[in-house]
């Protein structure tokens, strides 16, 4: 079985360039394919007439490397839940649709072209604290400290985070306290996390605020879009470890 | 050229402890002032770049995509083996050294696949006090699984994700030693073309993906870790943007490449679709640890589950062939990869293959969810499912699982000695892009294991063997050599800008996909493989002259991105076919149809093996086939380095 659509797609030739929608009709698109593949199908149409082909961001497709992004009918990685938009398939689309496909909006991930924007934000809050900073070759035995099933699963759920911005992008205020907290809360529910909880979470914060991501006004849109169902609570735990720190900080104990 | 690979002296157990002790060192003073140059940000690149920063040595790190963190390591899922022997069931160094290297058909290397063994068991304390959230028993201790090829639970893992989990540790150590300064960080920015000044690897030069721009830089030492060449296929289970550009580019620049017909084929993949396919989807090995492979015993049935008139479930268990169990009894579904996809295939070529193209068997989890309840095996496999129900759109948990082999991972790659170094000085290759540790077959969970001890532990040592020759910044972007390159690399892209031809370059790229599948795939022959590269010279001059890529080079240009890829890929792809005709034996990942145990060999006769098995030469291919650039359409020069097994001794590779 086949679909025929309408796509209206964000075209902006490059970072400075203003942007539209363009209006493209998308033909006899098989409904086994994934919603990239129906993009890769009209852009090998698109070259075929000598114009530039849609531009965006893909790399595994298969939902894990957190490259590709596209809100696709106003909702980053589209309505499906707990997906990210290169498993999304036609198979969930009707007829006729027609459908709407822009970047990741937010003042921190500019647009460089067409639905591909720069992520290096996020990049830069991890470098200001979100890892546990061990020096290869230092590490005890593996097994000399247990860690309790519950405490170890809850610190894995939040590190499922695959960092794409669906939080961000989902957010009116733009702000990146998902993925933030998501980084924060992993490490520091691990005892291995615990020398520098408090530098990571007051540096991560404030390298966050740095990009110019907005504020949370505990809306949980985020959590509502994001592909791997992190939850909303981990950001109660980061404003609670980020008072905890900040305290500290003020009597100079951190 | 000789091949010369620096085996240490000694016990095999002593090797690496020796070669430590004799290797060079560089004083804490003198690390900062050398430089090194390291592409790929995987879990051998980023794993290198993080301790190389940490030891105090200066780090430029590159990658093609928007951020490290996406390296496709990243898709990993089922585990990383180690031989911590924590489960106390008969683990050890030598087991896992011995594992691995029967897992590669005997065709690798004793001594580096020792060192690998030994440092494994290093890679899951470093993970875990990066915080890796490995999976953990009730009582706060590491979990273990078992895994394909092997018989005793080494298999580390965290949930269906553990290459992700793996690779954010060596990313956040990577981005702590870029605030630190130590690391030097260049994200979408490709590497072209690799820099020899003397003879020596003393830069690259990359395109930088944003702006076009073409520069330089300089270093005292090249590293790639630029991962496998599976794209060649152009169905595979590697990442769109994975590519062979900097092996092909540094081979050609005159570094060996070794051994490319070794290609995994992965078992339990899901199958293809339809033309518009862009890549297949992985299903970890791991789920084998539960789920049964079978197709229908008779052709009736299969045909009649083809063509929707009948369902997994309506075939009773005597009209099922568990064709894993009845042919490898002592390893049943969990035979090595290279044997459970031949078997799949077979099953298929007979007639019995139950995807609506034919091409595929099913894994089926009646029986494990009988056993243990649906909520058990969601809670092993949960995401998997999950991910199989979004591309299949068909419930795992009522209907069995459609599974058919695809490309997944190639053990060749670039020839390197014991130190990682190519035979071209100062190139050194890590991980998946180097050839030397899975010899024929890669067992699973060993992947992102020799990832992570190359970059961890093994470069950070062998290294200073390198660059205490050297004269730290003795090499700048100001010699000749760089501005000769990158006029070259700007030629190049002068020349695909202007052919103006009338196919896209998706369509020369599945053409060769389909070449090498069809004739260099799960069963190669003679003719196949001759007919394959006349056929690729005549796609690659097609190429040349008919490609069409819009747009210009300066900025964002993804279908000129695909073309330098494709480029290079067309090229290699005929080194693929000749060491796949030159290799006449079966091994591993490397079928030759012509050679396999018949009913009437003794082998098969005595009970050894069974007919259709992998039959080996040793006396005439017990060697790494390192193939030098002779030019472009020329065949390419075969250099041997012959392979001793001191330790292990050659035997036909049975799972029976």
């Amino acid at each position: 079985m086949t679909l025929n659509l309408t796509l209206k797609i964000w075209r902006q030739a490059g970072p400075d360039a203003t942007g539209q929608i363009e209006t493209r009709e998308a033909k006899s698109i098989p409904i086994e394919a994934s919603f990239l593949e129906m993009l890769d199908i009209v852009n090998q149409e698109i070259i075929q007439e000598g114009k530039d082909p849609i531009h965006f961001d893909h790399d595994c497709r298969e939902g894990i490397c957190g490259m590709c992004s596209l809100t696709i009918n106003g909702v980053p990685h589209s309505k499906e839940v707990g997906t990210t938009t290169c498993q999304v398939h036609m198979r969930k689309f009707n007829d006729g649709d027609t459908i709407w496909i822009e970047p990741f909006r937010a003042n921190s991930f500019p647009v460089l072209k067409d639905l591909i924007t720069d992520r290096t934000s996020f990049d830069n809050i991890i470098a200001a604290g979100g890892y546990i900073d061990v020096r290869t070759g230092a590490a005890p035995d593996a097994n000399s400290v247990p860690i309790p099933k519950e405490q170890s699963d809850w610190a894995f759920d939040a590190a499922t985070c695959i960092g794409c911005g669906a939080c961000v992008a989902s957010c009116k205020n733009s702000s990146a306290m998902l993925f933030v907290s998501a980084k924060a809360a992993h490490l520091n529910t691990l005892p291995q996390g615990q020398p520098e909880k408090d530098k990571r979470v007051l540096s991560m914060v404030r390298q966050m605020d740095k990009e110019g991501f907005g504020n949370c006004t505990n809306q949980y849109e985020c959590e509502a879009a994001c592909p791997k169902l992190i939850s909303a609570d981990n950001i109660a735990k980061l404003n609670r470890d980020y008072a905890v720190a900040a305290v500290k900080e003020a009597v100079s104990m951190v | 050229m000789a091949l010369k690979s620096y085996i240490p002296e000694g016990p095999i157990e002593e090797k690496w402890t020796n070669h430590k002790m004799n290797s060079k060192l560089i004083s804490p003073a003198n690390k900062r002032k050398f430089s090194v140059v390291i592409v790929g940000s995987g879990l051998a690149g980023a794993s290198a770049a993080a301790t190389l920063s940490e030891l105090g040595y200066k780090v430029k790190c590159f990658c093609y995509q928007d951020s490290p963190r996406r390296a496709h390591s990243i898709a990993a899922q089922g585990g990383i083996n180690a031989a911590k022997n924590y489960q106390n069931d008969g683990d050890s160094v030598q087991r896992l050294f011995y594992d691995t290297v029967k897992g590669g058909d005997f065709r690798s290397r004793e001594a580096n696949v020792h060192r690998l063994a030994e440092v494994s068991v290093n890679i899951i304390d470093q993970a875990t006090a990066q915080g890796v959230p490995f999976a953990r028993e009730y009582g706060g201790l590491l979990a273990n699984r078992s895994f394909g090829g092997a018989q005793v639970s080494r298999t580390f893992y965290a949930r269906g994700q553990t290459g992700q989990q793996l690779l954010l540790g060596a990313y956040q150590s990577l981005e702590k030693e870029i605030n630190k300064g130590g690391v030097e960080m260049f994200t979408r920015t490709e590497m072209l073309d690799l820099v020899l000044v003397d003879g020596h690897a003393k830069g690259i030069v990359v395109r930088d993906m944003k702006t076009g721009e073409i520069s330089s830089h300089a270093g005292d030492t090249v590293l790639l870790a630029t991962g496998g060449y599976g794209n060649v296929f152009y169905l595979s289970t590697n990442a769109m943007g994975c590519n062979a550009s900097a092996a092909v580019k540094a081979w050609k620049r005159g570094a060996y490449f070794a051994n490319p017909c070794y290609t995994q084929i992965h078992p339990t993949c899901i199958p293809v679709s339809g033309e518009y396919q862009s890549k297949l989807t992985l299903m970890s090995e791991s789920l084998r640890n539960d789920g049964r492979i079978w197709a229908p015993k008779s052709k009736e049935d299969a045909a009649a589950i083809r063509e929707g008139k009948k369902q997994a479930s309506d075939i009773p268990d005597e009209d099922r062939d568990y064709f894993l169990e009845r042919k490898y009894p002592a390893f049943g579904n969990l035979a090595p990869r290279d044997i459970s996809s031949r078997a799949a295939k077979e099953a298929c070529d007979d007639g019995r293959g139950v995807a609506k193209t034919g091409l595929g068997v099913y894994l089926d989890f009646r029986d494990a969810i009988g056993r243990l309840g649906e909520d058990a095996i969601r809670a092993r496999y949960g995401n998997l499912f999950q991910m199989y129900e979004k591309i299949q759109g068909e419930n795992p948990y009522k209907q069995p699982m459609m599974i058919y082999p695809a490309v997944h991972y190639t053990m060749g790659g670039l020839w390197v000695d014991y130190d990682l170094q190519s035979n071209l000085p100062g190139l050194h290759v890590l991980g998946e892009a180097n050839f030397s540790d899975h010899g024929a077959n890669r067992l699973g969970a060993s992947a992102l294991m020799q990832g992570l001890a190359d970059g961890y532990f093994v470069i950070p040592t062998t290294i200073a063997n390198y660059l205490s020759t050297q004269t730290p910044g003795a090499v700048t972007t100001d010699h000749p050599a760089f501005a000769q390159v990158e006029g070259e690399v700007k030629g190049i892209i002068d020349r695909l800008m202007s052919v103006n031809g009338t196919k896209t370059v998706d369509h020369f790229h599945r053409e060769m996909g389909l070449l090498t599948w069809d004739k260099c795939g799960m069963d190669r022959r003679k003719e196949g493989l001759e007919e394959a590269i006349a056929t690729v010279k005549k796609l690659r001059e097609e190429f040349w002259n008919d490609v069409r890529i819009p747009g210009n080079a300066n900025g964002i240009n993804m279908e000129l991105e695909k073309a330098m890829r494709v480029a290079d890929f067309l090229e290699f792809a005929e080194m693929l076919y000749v060491d796949a005709l030159n290799r006449e034996e079966s091994c591993g990942g490397h079928f030759r149809g012509e050679f396999q145990f018949t009913e009437e060999s003794p082998e098969v006769q005595a009970g050894k093996t069974q007919q259709g098995e992998a039959l080996r030469d040793d006396e005439n291919f017990c060697y790494s086939a390192a193939w030098e650039y002779a030019g472009y359409n020329e065949t390419p020069v075969l250099h041997k380095e012959v392979l001793e097994y001191e330790n292990v001794k050659l035997a036909i590779r049975s799972y029976a």
